[in-house]
C-alpha cells in the first residue's frame, strides 16, 4: 500500500525515477511523505534553502506568525496561494505565492510540519486530517 | 656639531612642509577608502563610501555642484528623495529630503529634476545651481499607469528630443492564467500587452499625460529597470528582467540547472515598434535561439517566430539587471567611453544551484553597437563568495550614475551605501 501510495504521489511530483525512489523508500522506515522531499521540489525555489525568502520578493519562514500561527490560515496559504498586499513585520513582498492545491494533503501536511519545525521555528505538527478539514471548508 | 643640528633643523622643516603639503592636497581630492569600500576593482580603481543612508537607496542622479538625489524605493522619514551634499573629500551629508512618494527613478535633464512614484512621474524646476525650487510642488508630467504587485517601478530616460521613455512592467511572470503555478497555460493573446509589458513614449514637458497621450514605443518586455539614451547612435537601450520559474512551472522540460541558467537576461536597442517576444518567448544564451515560452506551446527547443527581435547582447540568466548607463566620460581610461555599465541586483531564482550577481559589468562599445565580451568591473558587494551563493548578499548593486568629473556612482538598496568609484592611475 505504500509503495503504491509513494509510486503515484511521486509521479504526480513530475519525478523521472519513480520506480527507484519507491523502491528506496518502501525498504526504510521513514514516513511515506518526507517533508524536505516535498520542501526541496515546491517551495525551495522561493523560500530559498535556509527558508529566508528573498527581500522584497519572497517572505521567508522564520519569525512569523504566519507559519508558527494559525494553522488553518498557512494551510490556506498553500492550497490557494498568497497575493494580498500586506506588510508582513514591517516588510512588503511582491512575489505572487501560486496555489499548491496539487499537492496530496499528506504532502501538505508534511511540508508543514517540515516548515514549522525547522528555520528556526519550535510550532506543532501538522496532521493529514488537519489539511483534509480545511481543503473540505476551501472549497465550499 | 652646530653645523649636523643646522641640517636637522632643516631636514624636520621640509620634511614638516612635505607633510603639511600633502595633508592640504588630500583634503581637497577625492580618496578612495583604505579597503576602496570593500569592492574589488579593476588596476587602477579605487573606490569609497559616499554615504549610508539606511535606506532603500534605488536610483540616483548626480549633480555638477557635488548634490546627490537618491530615489528610496519605500519612503523614509516620509520622505522618498534624499538629497545629499558631497564635501570636496567625496564624503556626504544628509543635505535635505522632499517627495512623500516610494519609487525607483530619478533623472536630471534640461533644468528638471524627473522622479517616479510606481504609478506617475514627476518633474521639478531646478535653478543654475541644480538645487530643486519649489520640493512640495512638482508637476505631474504623467498618471494613472498601472501598477501590480510585481514589475510595478517606473524606470524612465530622455532622449534629446523632449520625449521621456517610461517602463511599464508587466504584472505577471509570463501571463500564465495562474501566474507562476505549475502546468499553468499562458492566456491566449495575453491581453495586458495593452497597457504593460513594454515602454511607452510621452512628452516630456506635457502634463497629466495617460496612456492615450503616450506612444507604446516596443512591446513585449516583461520588465525594465535599467535603461539609458545612447548619445552616440540616439537609441534607446534596455535591459530586460528575463522571466523565472522554467523548472518549478514545467519540472518535466527544465532541470533546475537549466532553470538557474536560463533564460537570459537581455540588452535590447530598441526602435519605434519592436516586438522583443515576451510572453511568447524568450532567449536561450546556451543555444543562442529564441524559444517559444512552455505557456504558449513551446518545449524548450521550440524556436520563436522570427518577427521578435535578437537581444543586442545575452547576459547568464536571473542576474536581475537594474541599472543601464553609457559611460561618456573622461575620467576612466579610453576604452570605457561610450560602453556601457550595467548593475546587476543579483538573482534568487536560481535556488537550489548557487546565486549569482550583485555586481557591475561593463559591456565595451563601439559606434554604438556592442563590441567584445562584457566582463565584471565592481565585485565584493555581497560580501564574500559565500553570501553570494546564498543569495544573502550584504549590499545589491541597484542605481547608476555619471559624476561631472567622470566618477561612477552606485547605490546598493539593501544597507542604502552609496558608492563613488574613481580613476586614481595618472
Amino acid at each position: 500500500m505504500i509503495v503504491i501510495l509513494v509510486f503515484v504521489c511521486m509521479q504526480s511530483m513530475g519525478q523521472i525515477k519513480p520506480q527507484t525512489k519507491a523502491h528506496r523508500k518502501a525498504g526504510s522506515t521513514t514516513p511515506a511523505v518526507n517533508g524536505k522531499d516535498v520542501y526541496v521540489q515546491h517551495c525551495l525555489a522561493c523560500h530559498q534553502a535556509d527558508g529566508g525568502g528573498v527581500p522584497n520578493m519572497n517572505p521567508p519562514l522564520s519569525n512569523t506568525s504566519y507559519v508558527s500561527g494559525d494553522k488553518t490560515r498557512l494551510i490556506k496559504v498553500v492550497l490557494n496561494g498568497f497575493s494580498e498586499n500586506v506588510d508582513i513585520d514591517g516588510e512588503s513582498y511582491s512575489n505572487v505565492m501560486p496555489a499548491h492545491d496539487f499537492l496530496k494533503d499528506q504532502e501538505i501536511a508534511a511540508v508543514l510540519t517540515y516548515i514549522r519545525k525547522n528555520f528556526t521555528n519550535k510550532a506543532s505538527a501538522i496532521s493529514t486530517a488537519q489539511v483534509r478539514t480545511v481543503r473540505a471548508a476551501n472549497k465550499k | 656639531m652646530k653645523n649636523r643640528l643646522f641640517n636637522s633643523v632643516i631636514i624636520f622643516t621640509v620634511l614638516s612642509a612635505i607633510i603639511t603639503l600633502c595633508a592640504l592636497k588630500q583634503a581637497g581630492e577625492v580618496v578612495p577608502d583604505a579597503d576602496n569600500a570593500g569592492l574589488k576593482l579593476p588596476a587602477g580603481f579605487g573606490a569609497l563610501k559616499v554615504a549610508e543612508t539606511g535606506a532603500k537607496a534605488r536610483h540616483l542622479a548626480v549633480t555638477p555642484q557635488g548634490d546627490i538625489y537618491v530615489k528610496l524605493a519605500k519612503p523614509k522619514d516620509g520622505k522618498g528623495i534624499l538629497v545629499l551634499h558631497e564635501a570636496p573629500n567625496g564624503k556626504a551629508e544628509l543635505k535635505a529630503s522632499f517627495g512623500t512618494y516610494g519609487g525607483t527613478e530619478v533623472y536630471l535633464k534640461n533644468g528638471y529634476l524627473y522622479a517616479s512614484s510606481n504609478t506617475e512621474v514627476y518633474r521639478y524646476k531646478v535653478n543654475d545651481k541644480n538645487e530643486v525650487i519649489n520640493p512640495d510642488t512638482p508637476e505631474k508630467i504623467i498618471t494613472g499607469l498601472k501598477a501590480g504587485r510585481q514589475h510595478e517601478t517606473k524606470s524612465f530616460v530622455l532622449d534629446n528630443d523632449g520625449n521621456i521613455y517610461v517602463n511599464i512592467g508587466a504584472w505577471f511572470n509570463s501571463c500564465q492564467e495562474k501566474d507562476r503555478g505549475l502546468h499553468s497555460p499562458g492566456i491566449p493573446g495575453c491581453p495586458i500587452l495593452d497597457s504593460m509589458g513594454g515602454v511607452w513614449q510621452f512628452k516630456a514637458d506635457k502634463l497629466n499625460q495617460t496612456y492615450g497621450d503616450g506612444v507604446r514605443y516596443a512591446m513585449g518586455l516583461r520588465n525594465i529597470v535599467g535603461l539609458d539614451w545612447n548619445q552616440q547612435d540616439n537609441q534607446l537601450f534596455v535591459m530586460q528582467h528575463g522571466r523565472d520559474n522554467l523548472n518549478s512551472s514545467w519540472p518535466e522540460l527544465y532541470t533546475t540547472k537549466q532553470s538557474a541558467e536560463l533564460p537570459a537576461e537581455c540588452l535590447y536597442a530598441l526602435k519605434k515598434g519592436d516586438n522583443a517576444g515576451w510572453p511568447y518567448m524568450y532567449y536561450d544564451q546556451v543555444q543562442h535561439k529564441k524559444i517559444q515560452a512552455p505557456e504558449y506551446g513551446g518545449d524548450g527547443k521550440k524556436e520563436a517566430d522570427v518577427k521578435f527581435i535578437d537581444p543586442a547582447v545575452a547576459f547568464p540568466g536571473h542576474l536581475a539587471p537594474n541599472a543601464l548607463l553609457f559611460y561618456t566620460g573622461n575620467q576612466f581610461p579610453a576604452k570605457y567611453k561610450n560602453g556601457a555599465f550595467i548593475a546587476f541586483h543579483g538573482s534568487w531564482n536560481r535556488a537550489p544551484e548557487p546565486q549569482a550577481g550583485y555586481f557591475v559589468v561593463f559591456q565595451p562599445f563601439k559606434n554604438g553597437r556592442p563590441d567584445g565580451d562584457w566582463e565584471i568591473f565592481a565585485d565584493g558587494f555581497s560580501g564574500s563568495p559565500e553570501k553570494t551563493a546564498a543569495g544573502r548578499a550584504d549590499h545589491r548593486p541597484c542605481g547608476l550614475a555619471q559624476g561631472a568629473d567622470g566618477s561612477l556612482y552606485v547605490t546598493d538598496d539593501s544597507k542604502g551605501t552609496i558608492y563613488r568609484i574613481i580613476y586614481n592611475k595618472k
